[in-house]
């Protein structure tokens, strides 16, 4: 979860100076912010809680394979199309899984996920807004919609990939698991996408991977750039 | 201020907390602004959640209005410093997790300091809003209703874009969160 933040954090960050109009690139620097804080936040609390390293440790000097980010946020931006369709198709699964952990056992996480949720309800209502609003613009703007949404499918099913501890979490009442998750998120996401005059492609076979530390030749290159300050940096600088 | 603290401290203890210790720390935190909306004291935004003697000195326990808070060093700083100028010494100002922060903790006071600034306010909410109430902001110049929402992101994470079509000024909101 933290991965998926950290690494989707960076991606929209690079929005900044490049939205298609002002009021866009704002959204995409803010939602950029609230990822990267969410991504601390989550971090934090494996410092706390189980004794990992140091948040900047995990998030800046780990190699690709050990991270557990879902193949979908490490795409790059391409167009905006593009972006925007992964933005709605994530955050809306995003937004569950924290409204689902609001109530798991591990107090933790159930504290931070209150809080969370109420930030993303933000990020899924700017989502919707324009993914309603290009699928029933003009002929172009819904065909590049239709097209990233056929691309970007079969990755937004490896956001629910699960992982070897899915029975564990389940039992332990930390987490409700992935295929709850899946469910819940194409029932929210259907009629919106049908509101956008789009069609869910029919053809899918979900892209895992990632969560095992799998990943395209899209992830390195982003992890590169993002350490590449504090790697310019003795060791300890203080910032 | 100071006077009364130093007043009410007991004899066999120097630190000044007394009987009234934790109300004039409260007083205090008045003085201790946000530094995004620098009208605004984190005691009208609803940010602290507890002032508390310890052992040692006293305890003042907040909460930050976003997860991705980045002036939250600056107000814990500012926060420690103000107390530590009512004359106590091991001040502890810890992030308290028990209690999450929405918009409904912005006290009425902090409503109209918000106006005043120049800033629409979030309507009390209740844990309940949907894209209406997102969308719907009084305008803070003119107070007329017939406005619409630009964006729902602005300048920081706790604003919004608007615009007043009856004195066509574009204004920020603060958010209902």
């Amino acid at each position: 979860m933290a991965d998926d933040e950290l690494i989707y954090g960076h991606r929209m960050s690079e929005w900044t100076g490049m939205g298609p109009i002002m009021e866009e690139d704002i959204a995409y620097s803010s939602m950029a912010q609230d990822k990267i804080g969410h991504a601390l936040a989550n971090y934090s609390i494996l410092e706390k809680e189980f004794q990992t390293a140091n948040p900047d440790k995990l998030a800046f000097f780990r190699k690709e394979n050990e991270l557990m980010n879902c193949q979908l946020v490490e795409l790059s931006n391409h167009e905006y199309d593009f972006s925007l369709v992964r933005h709605f198709l994530f955050d809306h699964a995003d937004f569950i899984r924290y409204e689902m952990l609001s109530t798991s056992s591990f107090a933790p996480l159930a504290q931070l996920s209150k809080k969370i949720k109420g930030e993303l309800k933000y990020h899924v209502l700017h989502a919707d807004t324009w993914l309603t609003r290009l699928g029933n613009a003009t002929d172009e703007s819904h065909a590049r919609m239709q097209s990233a949404l056929n691309e970007l499918w079969n990755y937004a099913l490896g956001i629910f990939e699960p992982s070897d501890f899915e029975a564990e979490l389940i039992a332990q009442k930390i987490f409700d698991g992935e295929k709850v998750l899946q469910q819940k998120w194409l029932e929210k996401i259907s009629p919106i996408i049908e509101k956008a005059n789009l069609k869910i492609p029919s053809a899918t076979a979900p892209v895992y991977g990632g969560r095992k530390g799998y990943h395209t030749e899209h992830l390195q290159p982003l992890l590169t750039e993002m350490a590449e300050v504090i790697n310019s940096e003795a060791e300890g600088t203080e910032w | 201020m100071k006077t009364e603290v130093e007043n009410n401290s007991v004899a066999t203890n120097t630190s000044p907390w007394g009987r009234t210790g934790g109300a004039a720390i409260y007083k205090s935190l008045e003085e201790v602004m946000d530094p995004e909306i620098p009208t605004l004291s984190v005691i009208d935004m609803g940010m602290i959640t507890g002032v508390e003697e310890t052992a040692t000195g006293v305890r003042v326990k907040m909460i930050p209005t976003f997860t991705a808070c980045p002036a939250i060093h600056v107000i814990k700083d500012s926060i420690q410093k103000k107390v530590e100028s009512l004359g106590y010494e091991n001040v502890e100002v810890q992030l308290d997790d028990s209690i999450v922060w929405d918009s409904d903790r912005i006290t009425p006071n902090g409503k109209i300091l918000l106006e005043n600034f120049g800033l629409g306010t979030p309507q009390r909410h209740c844990g309940n809003f949907g894209m209406e109430e997102i969308a719907h902001s009084k305008c803070p110049h003119c107070g007329s209703e017939d406005t619409t929402m630009n964006s729902i992101f602005g300048s920081t994470l706790c604003r919004s874009t608007h615009f007043c079509f009856s004195c066509k000024q574009a204004f920020e909101r603060f958010k209902p969160v």
